[in-house]
Parts: structure tokens; C-alpha cells; sequence
């Protein structure tokens, strides 16, 4: 089933009735036309709307603009229990009283008229897709006697008993430990594969989206940033928020310009950009995006060495670096040619992005002309719009560029912890005293994400 | 003492020191308990073992035992308990009034939980009204619901109707002999039971509710996306889920429907029936009062066999509980 989303917005009023400029845009105008039978991830920091993008698909929330067909179907008005969805809840919100069984069975107790099944029927289909996940042999537990990978595959197959139209995923890894993670998602695929039935699903981590998803939406406050296969996102993105929100380790981006078509950093000439006009630019480097090179262009710092087996990663410095660390990885038989304090590196091309300082915006440079262009018509030619924002794009009131979004994140809640602690006697250090500022988490703002 | 002392090592200061605190904090909890124990013992499990000693005492009479006169140990007390003309109105009455409200009032408050928590607009306001009835005095209470349905003057020929039969009357029916004298028994009962009821909402609609603001949103949301209709979500998920809630106020209700009295002597005075007709709603609690002027023996074993029943009742509940409540 095809799944369309026009216009679609969401705006949450304001709490405080006085201050009505505290209205939250959590959705702002979404337009995507999801492919029948295709594994689409929402991804985006939280906040982003993503999940309210799923409930108003859902009809569990009501959309403040906008349009949602499935197929030909328009089911904007439609009650969630008519649109013919299944949904798995970030905490399954298996119901805690009834048997694997019966939750499985509820979605199909609750068929009215002459959608109504007979009770063999009803076993036999219970029976069918918990055998599809895996669970048969749990048919008599209680959730809370199943373990979280157990919970999430019966949270499945309850979504997926009725048949729906659309299964629509909600985080739905974000309860599991690592290992089970990767197992999971690769069940998810696989169920979704077996029973072709379109997914839309939400989540946060970039890894997962890309390693099980047809097409990834990255969004930033309510706003779609890019659609495409992942890889195609991971290596064109359009604009700064992308290309730094996808990818681990992170983007290295530097403060640069291009003068004269080639590009600096600093006052180290790096790249040849023909072309390009001159502009104060950031340039985004993929931590495979450098080549050990005594000819190199850019130099940098070395703090330290990461021995990773196969790879290494040189973790070094550079002034211009907006980060306080530049990782690059390398093969690990390089590690001979790394002397001294400083090593100078050569860059790949297609593993270097440009964007206007002002605009953050993506600037397209030699071969990466003819490599956006081809992935643009594949993905029309599989019926498949290619969305990119293109007008300035959001931010908040203080979203200035940040440093790295992971480290960022990771002091964040560093800072929350420690606030959380209990202060120590005097003669340690004050609470805080290491962080910079008090943990900022402006996107925790909004209601979209509980 | 000085031979024990110097079998053991030489204790430094310091260390007697430590010693002494860690025997100090060993008994501890125990000095933190002992107020309440004291009281405890004093003003609970002393009475308790008093009413067992003086129900099983040949009659017992307190101040007789004071005088120094000492008494037989037998079960008279009990089959006198049995025997007495009015016990069984008591317990009749008793068992009737628990049996009618108990259900009812807890369905209610169900209700008016369910119905509290899925509005926004003047829940807080609701939620006070619903409580005031817990906040204020029950012998007051009474006092009021007997003014609404009393009339005064000549039955016959009243010179005030009281608001509910004159609501009765407005809307066409005819007015009933609620609590004066000459009223039915089941007149009675209904009043009683109306008051009961309305008295033992606010506790349960407090409890339910604070157990529907525990659920878990979600449920209702996975419920609706599934389909489920108003009623099945209200069966199948709310009442499930808050069934260890409705467990408790089930069987608080019971025990304290078993200890009805105040309501009868707010509304129909210490003679605890209508004019005329003294005794005829008299409880347990009521009996257990009544005979204590009379003989404290019989009072006892009648607080004994009360205890009892209250006993076996709360086992049946919990048993059912166990089979019912979901976690």
C-alpha cells in the first residue's frame, strides 16, 4: 500500500494561554510518497517530529494541516482503528494482564460484522504470525515472564495479525541491549520482507535506519532534510545538519573558503573545487575521507593513535577543525608512516563536502556534479521523489553550529548526571566545575517526543 | 567482672569505642520502635486479648473484678450472644446493608473514576466535590440526608414534606414514609443504603482514580488502534488493570460496611430504627455497644463473632482476588 503525506503539519498550542508565540511546530509541512511494499526510517535527533509524523500516519494524533492517503484512500479523517494500520509502541504497551495469546488474539476479538472471524479462525491466524516471529512456543506467558526482544516480537505480531495495511514502528529497538539491537532489526527486515506490507518506522539512531531501510527521511525540527536510499544520503548529503547527523564516527567539519577554485583550510590550500564560486564555506570530511600523504595539503596535530584490527584511527587536531578532534581513519598498514607530531593528509574527493557558510547548503564540486545528478534520476526512475530542503533551514533560537553533535550530546548528559548526584564534601571539585556551561538539550523542548 | 577482662585482649579506647557504637546500633531500631510498640501494646493488643479473656469468662463484670471477685471460664457468652432476641436482627441488618452497598458504591466510583479521569475541564473542581463527603462528619451527614427525607407534622397531613418527597411528588409520584413513624423496613433500608453509598464513594473514587492515573497511556492507545470498542477497552483493559485497586476498596468496603453503625444513629438516633420501632436497624457494632452497660462478656463475644465474620469474609475476598487480580 502506497503511502502518501501532503502539506502534513502538526502544531502543538501553546501550554501557557497568554504566550501564544510558545507554540510548537513539531511537524512542518511533510510531503512524502512512500512506495508500496518499501522499509522507510524516520530519522532525526529527538524532537524532530518524527514520532509525531507516525501518530498523525496512526490516526492516534490529528494532523493541524495536511493530507494523508493510503493508496488512493484519503484517511486524514479516518479513526485510527479504520485505516487498517498496525503500530508497535516504543514500549510495546503489551497489555500486562493477558496472555501472549490473547494480546495477539485482541486486535482480532475486536472485528465487528461481517469482518468478524470465527474462533478457530482467529487461532489459526494467532498461530500463523506468531510462528512468523517466533514466539509460538510463548503462546501461554504473560508478557512480564518474556524477555524484551520476546515482548517486542509479540508487540509485532500483535500489529501484524489484522493484516494491516501499513506497520508503523515506533523506536522499536530502543528497549533492547545492543546485541539483541542488531538481531532484532535484522528480524524486523526479514519480517517485513516475508509479508511485504509497507513499514514506516521511527528512530533516532542512524545506524539502525540505515542498515534496514529502503529509504531514510532525515528530519530536523519537523522539517524533512533529505529522503534517499541510505547510502546515497550517506554520500551526498544536501546540506550540514545531514552529512554531521549521519555516519560513525562522525564528519570532521572545518571552517574554510574557496578562493580561486580550490578550497583552504586555513591558510592550507587542500582541494581543487573548479567551478565553485568563491565563498566562506564549511567543509565536511568522512573520517575515510583522508589519505596519509607527506605531500598533502592539510596538516594536523596528532593526539593519539585508536588500533581498531583492520583500520586505524588517527585522532589529531587542527585549528580551523570545529571539533575539538579530527578522526580519520586509515589502513592500518599505514601506521609506519605516521613519524612525528604532525601528519599531512591528501583527501578524497567524493568523501569531501561543501557547504555555504550562511546557508549550510550543500555546494557541488567536479565529479560530485555527475554523481548527484545520476542518483536523482534513479531514484525518480524507481517512482521515488527526491526531497531535499532547500529554502534556509530551521533552527532554534540558539542553534548555532555546534561542535559535534556527539560530543555535545554525550557532555549533555554527562552534566545531567552529575546534576543528579548528590554534591560531594568540599574538598572535592564543585559539581560542574569541568563542564563549560550547564547542559544545554534545546530539543528536549517539545512535546512531541514524551 | 576484672577476671572476664583480662581473658579477652586488651581493648584500647578507641576500639571500646567502636564497640559500644556497634552495640548501640545493633539495638537501635529497636529504642526507634519502642514508643509505638508501648502504645501499641497498651491502647491494641491488650484490648484484644481483654475481649478474648472477658468473652470467655462466666459473666464477666469489671468493676466486680476490681471488688476482687474472680470468675468461671466457659463458653456461655457466646451462646447467649446467639440466643438474644435481637442478635439476629443485627446481623441480618448488618449482612443486607454490606451486601447492597459494597457492590453498588464500588461501581459507582468506578464510574465516576473512569468518567473524572477522561475529562480536562473541571476535573479538579469534580475531584473536590466527589471528596467533601470523606471530609466531613458522618453523624452530621445523617443528620442532613434524615432532614431530606423526614416529614414533619402529622403523617397524614405534613407540614413539610422534606426535599425528596416533594422532588417525588413534583415529578408525579407519591410521596413514601422514608424514616417516620410507621415506615417500612425496606423504606429504611433504602435511605440507609443511599447514605451508606454516597458516604463510601469519595475514599474509592480517591483510590480508583489515583490507579487510573497510573495506567499507562499507551494501553488506551494500542487499545484504539486495535479496534477495541469503548466497552471492551472499559472490561478488557481498564478494569483489569486496575483490579488490585478494585480488590482493595472491595475489601475495605466490606469491613467497613461490617462496621456500619454511625450512619443509623445519624439518621434515625441511638434508637437505631424509626419511631416506634426501636432496635429494628440496629448492626452489630450497634449490639456490640448496646450490651456493654448489660454485660461486657456477652459485648465481647459479640465483637469476637464479628471479628470473625469480618475474618472470613477478607479471607474469601483475598481468595477470589488471587484468582481475579491480575498482578
Amino acid at each position: 500500500m502506497k503511502v502518501v503525506l501532503q502539506h502534513l503539519t502538526k502544531i502543538f498550542p501553546s501550554r501557557n494561554k497568554k504566550d501564544k508565540g510558545a507554540e510548537v511546530i513539531a511537524v512542518n509541512d511533510f510531503n512524502l510518497e512512500i512506495p508500496d511494499g518499501k522499509l522507510i526510517g524516520l530519522l532525526g535527533p529527538s524532537g524532530c517530529g518524527k514520532s509525531t509524523t507516525l501518530f498523525m500516519i496512526s490516526g492516534l494524533q490529528t494532523p493541524s494541516d495536511g493530507k494523508i492517503f493510503f493508496g488512493e484512500d484519503d484517511v486524514t479523517e479516518l479513526a485510527p482503528e479504520n485505516r487498517g494500520i498496525g503500530l508497535v509502541f516504543q514500549n510495546y504497551a503489551l497489555y500486562p494482564h493477558l496472555t501472549v495469546q490473547q494480546n495477539i488474539l485482541f486486535p482480532l476479538q475486536n472485528l465487528k460484522g461481517e469482518n468478524r472471524l470465527s474462533k478457530e479462525e482467529m487461532l489459526r491466524r494467532a498461530d500463523e504470525v506468531a510462528k512468523l516471529v517466533q514466539i509460538d512456543e510463548y503462546m501461554n506467558r504473560k508478557p512480564s515472564e518474556l524477555s524484551g526482544g520476546q515482548q517486542q516480537r509479540v508487540a509485532i505480531a500483535r500489529a501484524l495479525v489484522k493484516m494491516p495495511r501499513v506497520l508503523l514502528l515506533d523506536e522499536p529497538l530502543s528497549n533492547l541491549d545492543a546485541r539483541l539491537r542488531l538481531q532484532t532489526r535484522e528480524e524486523i527486515r526479514r519480517i517485513q520482507r516475508d509479508t511485504g506490507i509497507t513499514t514506516i518506522f521511527v528512530t533516532h539512531d542512524q545506524e539502525e535506519a540505515m542498515s534496514i531501510s529502503d529509504y531514510i527521511v532525515v528530519m530536523k525540527l519537523g522539517v524533512i532534510m533529505q529522503t534517499g536510499k541510505p547510502q546515497w544520503v550517506y554520500d551526498d548529503p544536501a546540506n550540514l545538519f545531514v552529512a554531521k547527523f549521519l555516519g560513525t564516527p562522525p564528519i570532521n567539519v572545518f571552517t574554510g573558503k574557496v578562493e580561486n577554485g580550490y578550497l583552504y583550510i586555513g591558510d592550507e590550500k587542500v582541494l581543487d573545487v573548479g567551478g565553485v564560486e568563491d565563498q566562506e564555506v564549511y567543509v565536511g570530511i568522512r573520517p575515510e575521507g583522508f589519505l596519509l600523504d607527506a605531500e598533502g595539503g592539510l596538516s594536523c596535530k596528532v593526539s593519539g593513535i585508536d588500533v581498531m584490527g583492520r583500520d586505524i584511527s588517527v585522532v589529531s587536531t587542527n585549528p580551523n577543525a570545529i571539533s575539538p578532534i579530527v578522526r580519520s581513519i586509515i589502513s592500518s598498514d599505514e601506521i609506519r608512516n605516521i613519524a612525528g607530531d604532525t601528519v599531512r593528509f591528501k583527501l578524497k574527493e567524493h568523501k569531501v563536502f561543501i557547504f555555504n557558510k550562511e546557508t549550510e547548503l550543500r555546494v557541488h564540486f567536479g565529479g560530485q556534479i555527475a554523481m548527484h545528478e545520476k542518483m536523482v534520476a534513479e531514484m525518480q526512475a524507481e517512482g521515488q521523489a527526491y526531497t531535499t530542503h532547500t529554502g534556509p533551514l530551521p533552527r532554534e533560537a540558539d542553534d548555532k553550529v555546534k561542535q559535534d553533535t556527539h560530543v555535545e550530546q554525550k557532555k549533555g548528559f554527562l552534566a545531567k548526571v552529575k546534576g543528579l548526584l548528590p554534591k560531594k564534601k568540599s574538598n572535592e571539585k564543585p559539581v560542574g566545575s569541568t563542564e563549560d556551561k550547564p547542559a544545554e538539550e534545546p530539543q528536549e523542548n517539545q512535546p512531541s517526543e514524551e | 567482672m576484672t577476671k572476664e577482662k583480662t581473658e579477652k585482649p586488651v581493648l584500647t579506647d578507641e576500639q571500646k569505642k567502636i564497640r559500644r557504637k556497634a552495640i548501640f546500633n545493633r539495638y537501635k531500631a529497636w529504642l526507634y520502635l519502642l514508643p509505638a510498640i508501648v502504645i501499641l501494646l497498651i491502647f491494641t493488643v491488650w484490648p484484644i486479648f481483654n475481649t478474648i479473656r472477658m468473652a470467655l469468662l462466666k459473666n464477666y463484670d469489671s468493676m466486680k473484678e476490681l471488688g476482687g471477685m474472680s470468675f468461671e471460664f466457659g463458653f456461655d457468652n457466646f451462646v447467649s450472644v446467639v440466643h438474644y432476641n435481637k442478635f439476629l436482627t443485627c446481623l441480618g441488618n448488618t449482612m443486607l446493608l454490606t451486601i447492597i452497598t459494597v457492590p453498588v458504591s464500588t461501581m459507582l466510583a468506578l464510574l465516576v473514576a473512569v468518567a473524572l479521569n477522561s475529562i480536562k475541564f473541571l476535573r479538579r473542581a469534580f475531584q473536590t466535590i466527589f471528596f467533601l463527603p470523606y471530609v466531613t462528619n458522618s453523624i452530621a451527614i445523617g443528620m442532613v440526608f434524615m432532614t431530606m427525607f423526614q416529614m414533619i407534622g402529622n403523617i397524614n397531613n405534613p407540614v413539610s414534606l422534606g426535599i425528596i418527597n416533594s422532588i417525588i411528588e413534583a415529578l408525579g409520584g407519591t410521596r413514601v414514609n422514608w424514616v417516620n413513624v410507621g415506615s417500612n423496613y425496606w423504606a429504611n433500608i433504602t435511605v440507609l443504603a443511599i447514605y451508606i453509598i454516597w458516604n463510601a464513594l469519595p475514599f474509592k473514587i480517591l483510590v480508583l482514580l489515583g490507579g487510573l492515573q497510573g495506567v499507562n497511556k499507551q494501553y488506551y492507545d494500542a487499545a484504539k488502534v486495535d479496534g477495541a470498542s469503548r466497552w471492551r477497552i472499559f472490561w478488557r483493559i481498564t478494569v483489569p488493570l486496575l483490579s488490585p485497586m478494585i480488590a482493595y476498596v472491595v475489601i475495605t468496603g466490606f469491613i467497613g460496611g461490617f462496621k456500619e453503625y454511625s450512619s443509623i444513629v445519624g439518621i434515625f438516633g441511638d434508637t437505631m430504627g424509626p419511631v416506634g420501632n426501636k432496635g429494628s436497624l440496629n448492626t452489630m457494632v450497634g449490639f456490640i455497644y448496646d450490651n456493654i452497660q448489660e454485660n461486657q462478656g456477652r459485648a465481647s463475644a459479640a465483637a469476637l463473632i464479628l471479628f470473625a465474620i469480618i475474618l472470613v469474609v477478607t479471607m474469601i475476598n483475598l481468595y477470589v482476588s488471587k484468582k481475579k487480580v491480575h498482578y
